[in-house]
């Protein structure tokens, strides 16, 4: 295959992925983008096999289609709840594949620089293996926190800034020897050393992060996959790599910016860790006065039954409670009753960027009624009734009242201002910001204590 | 502690200060209750249901104010069959919990003082949010805004709703409502659930959403000026306010059928703003209540306590609305002094402490142990902003403030640094070192970088916040490109690179097929 027509599907596969992700942009388009994706895919593939491969084609074969199988499998088993486990799980093999595709760049005794070129040759695949590595680990532990074998609180290293920077120093350090390094043997003993501190330093960085940082961190880790892929491409010297590394880098980037701010808070304070505990101590202690009123199923149903505007806000907990079927149900019922039902989504609701939507969209909630933090959050005064099904930080009035509290100046959804807002929660703990919610001794809260999926289908059959 | 409950002796009084659950509650909650025979009798609570409840019957009224704490609606009076009067009944040290109107019953509140006791005065509770639940005014009005309605619905001969019938076709009733504070809201509630257009006017612009929320109209002055005073009060407009606001209410009476008019300013009579002039101009069988009439009225031909018939239009000047709701009322007043005993009720062990450090009680204690404690020091508060939780308000303030102070002292450079510009002419600089050093095949490849990344900027920007998880999918599935480098590598020589690219090629694969079909999967629920 002639190199030219190589680097033309090259450009068409780029192209299509640009496409795919443009198609993203509104439900439409969404399914046409994925295809696009999976055609670009596909060509990419194609060429690059038959223009390289030139042995071992049975056993390739053999893997990949083993590896596809396995990956269609996950991907139909996995339950929408599962979602950030799955992403997470999924970036780590992309970190992977890029630590053994770098080592085995650097170990190929055919591909020879000199000068200059070896320097930048030499960092590229430094590079590549350092954040393949570091999105490995980060991505296994976050897959650890997410699926609840590690347990979702941050973990604190006494001194873990100084931790931090002491491992950044050495990696610096021994990629100036790497790139200096003479002797192959002893290069790639500098190799294997760095690699080991990202891989440590990967587990260091997300271990330290709290439960609700996880969309930040899963976007990040998606960005640093796309990094690590742009990476490999300039070792390779393959522009598709680079184009699709840094799209989808850019990308990871984006969304946790999006969710960064969605917070309030600065990247830098979220990847350095320990939410919730660092800072603000002196109101993050108080409770606040006042008495938690409790509310009934009947009571509820007959307070639903009599409202004209409801909101639904969705967290977290919805998730965990696997209550979005039982929510959709409700939601049915009193649309067809000629209630007004809404859905107001705060962005950085559950554990990873639009989580909420996929479950809502699962349990066949029309995407039409369901909005973002932005377009609803001046409609509450005319709510009747908020539902509140397992969000805590994300509705919490301290935001907006307390200079002092952790989670200060993070836009709200202003549930407070309905008329009645009736919050479905398991029992007083606080939210993993570790913060009081003054929300629910409110005036006009009520509290449904109980699983939420359980109080809800209850609701469902008293409606 | 024993809790005392005196039958009101205020002639036309039904209502009673504790209703059964309440009682019930009390006793809960480790008082004694005793309840004067007879005393919920006006407001449908026998004395059995108060027995039922957990509470003695006391042998006469004496006993009753005997108690350690008296609670009441009205404030205590004269009482002709004792011939003493109600606050020499109570023992030294007691305390009173009732409507006080220390403003008005200065001479009430040295009989107090004399007898060493302690009052609070459910009229004096600071307005603030977490006093809500024991606005006992708010309660009251919003009673006496509904009763409002149904006593113009009961002197009005037509219906409230339009209606189209086979008789003929019949308008719905106009109302107009002066003044939205609690009581002007339930009134609008009241009348548009009945069917009427409803219109409403305040000289206070921040209720405006609060009105159309309840589907009225906002009458609206052309004429600049807040009306909004201490506590979320009223205050006095200036003359061409009023002049403007006179003009509005005339061509107002001419067109509807029914005005309920609610306007007091706190600690002044209350403002006259229907004229005689206009109650003529209104149509015969039209009818005003004025909820003010306690105050002076609202309208000029209010006589309090009394319908007045002027021109076929009637004057509603009842003074005892809530009073005649009176197991409503009763229930609802109960609940805010029940809300106020548990305030001061902190150890949950049936004993009440007068915490003068409180906002909520400070305001509502006139009385303190025989020292007259009224006037409370001012708290000011707006509609606006209500400080939730203590004066954090102040704070968020001086911190602003001391952040703008730093933020000016910071030097130049600093805000250089912050500047837009500084990471411009950084990058502008690290570009040019790479271009020294770097060679032209590695140029190449990095302005394709740089490009891609500015489309992936521009690209995903667009992105619905709805399909950040598909996107976070597809990128995975995406990114997993990085298969390549294995496929190039997999013919190598070399088992250990052989072995290495092998595995790399396996799991990118479980990671392309594995991303692009749930993300198929996801965006097939979306469809819905």
């Amino acid at each position: 295959m002639s190199p030219s027509l190589i680097t033309v599907s090259y450009l068409g596969a780029a192209a299509l992925f640009i496409l795919a992700l443009g198609g993203l942009s509104n439900n439409e388009t969404a399914r046409r983008g994925n295809l696009f994706g999976i055609i670009g895919m596909a060509i990419a593939v194609a060429v690059t096999f038959a223009a390289f491969v030139t042995r071992h084609f049975e056993l390739l074969i053999a893997l990949m289609i083993a590896g596809g199988v396995i990956g269609f499998i996950l991907s139909r088993r996995v339950q929408m709840t599962q979602m950030p486990e799955l992403v997470a799980i999924l970036h780590s093999l992309v970190g992977l594949a890029a630590v053994l595709i770098g080592f085995a760049n650097f170990l190929d005794p055919t591909i020879v620089f000199s000068g200059t070129e070896k320097t930048i040759h030499d960092i590229e695949v430094y590079v590549g293996i350092a954040i393949g590595a570091l999105t490995f680990t980060g991505s296994v532990i976050a897959y650890g926190k997410l699926s609840g074998v590690i347990g979702g609180q941050p973990m604190l290293l006494p001194a873990r800034h100084w931790l931090n920077l002491a491992m950044f120093i050495a990696v610096i350090v021994i990629a100036v020897k790497f790139v200096g390094a003479t002797d192959h043997d002893q290069a790639t003993m500098l190799l294997l050393a760095m690699t080991v501190i990202a891989l440590l330093f990967g587990i260091h960085m997300v271990a330290a992060i709290g439960g609700a940082d996880m969309p930040v961190v899963i976007s990040m880790l998606n960005s640093y996959s796309g990094w690590a892929a742009a990476a490999t491409g300039f070792m390779l010297s393959n522009d598709l790599l680079i184009v699709t590394g840094a799209l989808v880098g850019s990308s990871g980037a984006i969304l946790s910016y999006i969710m960064c701010r969605a917070m309030n808070r600065h990247f830098i304070s979220v990847i350095a860790g320990g939410f919730g505990t660092a800072g603000g101590s002196a109101s993050a202690g108080t409770t606040y006065e006042g008495e938690v009123q409790t509310i009934d199923i009947p009571t509820m149903a007959q307070l639903l039954n009599t409202a004209r505007e409801v909101m639904v806000v969705p967290g977290y907990g919805m998730a965990t409670a696997q209550a979005q079927h039982a929510i959709a149900d409700i939601t049915r019922t009193l649309i067809k009753k000629g209630v007004n039902v809404r859905f107001g989504i705060h962005p950085v609701a559950g554990r990873m960027p639009g989580h909420m939507n996929v479950l809502l969209a699962e349990a066949k909630v029309p995407y039409d009624i369901v909005f973002e933090m932005d377009e609803i959050n001046d409609d509450f005064p005319n709510i009747d009734v908020t539902i509140v099904v397992g969000a805590n930080d994300t509705v919490n009035p301290l935001a907006q009242e307390d200079a002092d509290s952790p989670i200060a100046g993070m836009p709200v959804l202003e549930v407070w201002k309905g008329h009645t807002t009736v919050v479905l929660k398991r029992g007083m703990a606080a939210g993993y910001a570790g913060v009081d919610n003054p929300l629910f001794v409110k005036e006009n809260t009520r509290m449904l204590f109980g699983d939420a999926r359980d109080s809800l289908e209850a609701l469902a059959q008293a409606l | 502690m024993i809790i005392g409950i005196p039958a009101e002796i205020h002639p036309g009084e039904k209502r009673v200060a504790a209703s059964p659950e309440v009682v019930k509650k009390l006793v809960d909650a480790g008082f004694d209750v005793v309840v004067e025979p007879g005393a919920g009798t006006a407001a449908s609570f026998n004395d059995d249901v108060f027995l039922e409840a957990g509470a003695t019957i006391a042998k006469d009224t004496a006993q009753t104010w005997s108690a350690d704490l008296v609670i009441k609606v009205r404030p205590p009076e004269h009482n002709p069959k004792l011939g003493r009067h109600e606050i020499e009944l109570m023992s030294e040290g007691a305390c009173l919990i009732s409507f006080l109107w220390p403003a008005q019953n200065q001479e009430l509140l040295q009989k107090l003082a004399g007898g060493k006791l302690t009052a609070l005065a459910m009229d004096s509770i600071p307005r603030i949010s977490r006093a809500q639940k024991l606005d006992a005014l708010s309660s009251m009005a919003n009673i006496g805004g509904y009763r409002a309605v149904i006593e113009a619905s009961n002197l009005f001969g037509r219906f409230f709703a339009g209606q189209i019938t086979a008789a003929g076709k019949v308008d719905p009733a106009k109302v107009l409502v002066i003044g939205a504070g609690v009581a002007g809201l339930a009134a609008i509630g009241t009348a548009r659930s009945l069917g009427a257009i409803v219109r409403a006017f305040d000289t206070r612009p921040e209720v405006k959403d609060q009105i159309q929320s309840m589907d009225a109209e906002f009458l609206e002055l052309e004429f600049e000026e807040d009306g909004t005073g201490e506590g979320g009060y009223a205050k006095v407009m200036s003359e061409e306010f009023i002049e403007a606001e006179m003009a509005l209410f005339a061509r107002q009476a001419y067109e509807v059928d029914i005005i309920i008019t609610t306007a007091l300013i706190p600690g002044k009579p209350a403002p006259k703003l229907i004229t005689n002039g206009m109650v003529k101009t209104m149509r015969r069988g039209s009818v005003i209540v004025d909820l003010a009439a306690e105050q002076g009225g609202n309208c000029e031909a209010t006589e309090p306590g009394k319908v007045v018939e002027s021109q076929g239009v009637y004057i509603v000047g009842y003074t005892d609305l809530p009073s005649r709701l009176a197991p409503q009322a009763s229930q609802l007043y109960a609940t805010n002094i029940y809300n106020l005993i548990m305030e001061m009720n902190p150890e949950n062990d049936g004993n009440i402490v007068i915490d003068m450090e409180d906002d909520v009680i400070r305001g509502a204690t006139v009385v303190n142990s025989g020292e007259i404690t009224w006037p409370p020091p001012t708290i000011a508060v707006g509609a606006e902003r209500k400080p939730s939780f203590g004066g954090q308000q102040i704070e968020v303030k001086d911190d602003a403030k001391r952040a703008s102070a730093a933020a000016k002292g910071s030097s130049e450079i600093a805000r250089f640094v912050k500047s837009a510009w500084f990471p411009v002419i950084l990058a502008g600089l690290a570009l040019f070192g790479l271009g020294q050093v770097a060679p032209p095949s590695f140029m190449a490849h990095f302005t394709v970088f740089v490009l891609s990344c500015f489309i992936g900027y521009m690209v995903i920007w667009n992105v619905s916040p709805s399909l950040h998880t598909p996107l976070m999918s597809v990128t995975n599935a995406i990114s997993s490109i990085i298969v390549l480098g294995a496929l190039t590598q997999i013919s190598s020589t070399s088992t250990l690179i052989f072995i290495l690219a092998g595995i790399a090629a396996f799991i990118t694969c479980i990671n392309i097929v594995g991303g692009f079909s749930v993300t198929q999967r996801m965006l097939q629920m979306f469809r819905g």
